[in-house]
């Protein structure tokens, strides 16, 4: 089966025809610029927490950056278990046409 | 005299009109019709009317109250939206069922008794099964009967429990039901199939995609919220809906993250939202009920316009899987804007719909005390983010470069996905005028510091999981293939079994019988052997012995007596 992977997409084969405009995007550099920014925002929001007076009903909310931690690790738990779960329960695309 | 007809019956009526109608003026007739019932809805007056009486019992044909109007406006407005999607088609059959669909499902939301209800309820699911016909392919048209088959089951078990709450209650009136009754169970299941519960959702995620681009956008706003306001209308407050919708939540967004066809990803994320509402539902206070019932409208639209914008992608490229997608932003911008609004939307960005409304079921999650509930509910927010607010416009339009450089969406499609979208960013901006319908007041902030920074620390760490997996080559790749879903019990198990019991079934059974048989053979010939003619226990006897040995018995009876 063709697994086009995702290293695919930062190697960036170059299916733009002869002539097209290379965006600002299809840079890779500027893809990994955007990532630092993402981590600069975040590290912002979580400095942010330290001025931030909570009212929140649990106790666990107050803890220092409660909602980044628990964001980041779910949502990484989430996609490692979901292709945890490809072993068990993906089959061929025409699986139910035989 | 148009403050007597009952909502939703202009547009059920109108679509008898619309197959015979040229294909020039047809558009315009079905944008007129939802127009025309927003417009006869707004000039209703809070209260019921349409009296009827059927053996004895009462029947109210419309009932107009705040929770039936909020979702009577936004069914209208997707209605709108979704006939002016849809103008470039030219398929009667689709367009002749979505508008009597769309009609029923109004119908159903003004309903006052549980017997007017089940009729638009059935009526939503035979109209609808068409829109699903209307993809014409050999998939849809499969998809379409397995769908047929859920819907109308749900419509039974609704009428089997309206009939027995009647007689349990003295009335088919359809107000708080609650569980207390089997009648209740049976309602309860019937909204529970429509609502897409677990175990009871894969008739959405089966059907809907098989769908034409714009049969999709029709059938997604409607059976499912129906559902929702039905809940909201009969179980407010039942705790077990809380468990259950926070099941639904969690459950669909791990099929989410490795389903390959971006329409089902949707479909997944639909189920996802699905189960805030029915959470909200479950809390059942006020601050619940109208997050329910807000986080319905908002989602209706978002959940549209990013149907409507892979409906653009599927209708262009001839494909929405996200394995043969990437790279469209360079010639679909517009289509491309349009989905990240709705990404964000869903994701609840603030400023943008999905904020101002799910916080209010997460906010009354927190303050009733419900603990895991709440973890639950802001993991699947996390969760949503990934797979609707990343991986959909991610994988379409940007991602690896697939090589194709199909046209803009048609115009129409545009214009629809503009108001759509001006809508979820006017919510998210302004969205007074949406908590000014909601069933109950309202004292929720929604822009609060904290439930801004909350909200964007959740979402931005979540994002930043995403770039790291994509970045460490761990993020699962878009692979062509099909995801096994509990349809697959169904789909292949059961005929698997019914199959082997009429063909390898057939052999144990003989061999089975077989073996019974020469058991009793056994047992029958033992009996003739004994009791048979010239059976020892059949012999005939002469008189003389049978004295003799009397007279032995006697002698050996009077010798034990006397000694």
């Amino acid at each position: 089966m063709e697994q086009p992977g995702q290293e695919e997409f930062f190697r960036h084969p170059d299916r733009r025809a002869e002539g097209e405009k290379t965006n600002w995007i299809d840079r890779r550099r500027n893809v990994h610029k955007i990532f630092w920014v993402l981590v600069v925002v975040c590290a912002a929001l979580m400095a942010s927490d330290l001025l931030l007076h909570k009212h929140s009903k649990f106790g666990f909310e107050h803890w220092f950056g409660f909602f980044g931690f628990y964001g980041f690790c779910l949502s990484f738990l989430l996609v490692i278990t979901s292709k945890q779960l490809r072993k068990i329960l993906m089959r061929g695309e025409d699986y139910y046409d035989r | 005299m148009i403050a007597s007809i009952p909502p939703g019956l202009i547009m059920i009526l109108g679509a008898v009109l619309v197959p015979f109608l040229p294909a020039r003026v047809r558009g315009a007739y079905m944008l007129a019709l939802p127009i025309l019932g927003l417009w006869q809805l707004l000039m209703l007056d809070m209260g019921s009317f349409g009296q009827m009486t059927l053996f004895g019992y009462e029947l109210m044909h419309v009932r107009v109250d705040k929770l039936s109007f909020i979702f009577g406006v936004i069914f209208y407005i997707a209605a709108i939206v979704g006939v002016i999607y849809a103008l470039h088609t030219n398929d009667k059959m689709e367009q002749t069922s979505a508008t009597a669909y769309m009609g029923a499902a109004i119908g159903a939301a003004f309903a006052g008794d549980l017997i007017t209800l089940f009729i638009y309820w059935e009526l939503t699911a035979i109209t609808s099964v068409f829109v699903v016909w209307a993809g014409r392919t050999q998939h849809a048209y499969r998809a379409g009967f397995r769908y047929l088959i859920v819907q109308v089951t749900s419509g039974v078990l609704l009428l089997a429990g309206a009939v027995m709450h009647a007689q349990e209650t003295g009335s088919f009136a359809f107000d708080f039901i609650g569980i207390d009754s089997t009648g209740g169970w049976l309602i309860l299941a019937a909204f529970g199939i429509k609502c897409a519960f677990p175990l009871l959702h894969n008739w959405l995620q089966d059907a809907y995609p098989e769908s034409s681009p714009t049969g999709t956008v029709f059938l997604s706003a409607f059976t499912t919220k129906l559902a929702v306001y039905a809940l909201a209308r009969g179980y407010p407050g039942t705790e077990m809906l809380i468990w259950i919708g926070i099941t639904m939540t969690a459950f669909p967004i791990f099929y989410a993250v490795i389903e390959n066809d971006l329409r089902r990803v949707l479909a997944y994320s639909l189920n996802n939202q699905l189960g805030f509402m029915v959470a909200g539902v479950g809390i059942g206070t006020e601050l619940a009920i109208n997050g329910a019932a807000s986080h319905a409208f908002a989602h209706i639209l978002y959940k549209a316009l990013l149907f409507m914008s892979m409906g653009a992608v599927l209708h262009r490229t001839g494909t929405a899987k996200g394995s043969e997608l990437g790279g469209l932003y360079r010639t679909m911008p517009w289509t491309a804007g349009f989905c990240i609004v709705g990404s964000a939307s869903i994701s609840a960005f603030p400023l943008f719909s999905g904020f101002v409304t799910k916080t209010m079921i997460l906010t009354a999650a927190a303050s009733e005390g419900y603990l895991i509930p709440y973890l639950v509910l802001l993991f699947a927010s996390a969760g949503v983010f990934h797979h609707s607010g990343i991986k959909i416009p991610f994988f379409a339009f940007f991602a690896h470069d697939s090589g194709m450089r199909p046209k803009e969406a048609p115009a129409n499609m545009l214009v629809a996905m503009f108001l759509t979208a001006a809508l979820c960013i006017g919510i998210g901006v302004y969205p007074d005028p949406l908590y000014a319908i909601l069933p109950y007041e309202v004292t929720y902030i929604p822009y609060t510091t904290e439930h801004v920074i909350s909200d964007l620390q959740l979402l931005m760490f979540s994002a930043l999981a995403f770039a790291v997996l994509q970045r460490t080559g761990l993020y699962p790749p878009e692979l062509r293939s099909t995801v096994l879903d509990f349809d697959w019990s169904y789909r292949r198990l059961a005929p698997a079994v019914v199959g082997w019991a009429f063909k390898d079934g057939g052999q144990i059974w003989a061999a089975l019988i077989g073996g019974l048989q020469r058991i009793l053979r056994g047992i029958i010939q033992a009996v003739f052997h004994l009791h048979g003619p010239d059976g020892v226990m059949a012999r005939t006897q002469e008189i003389g012995r049978s004295a003799l040995v009397i007279t032995v018995l006697l002698v050996i009876f009077l010798v034990a007596f006397y000694v």
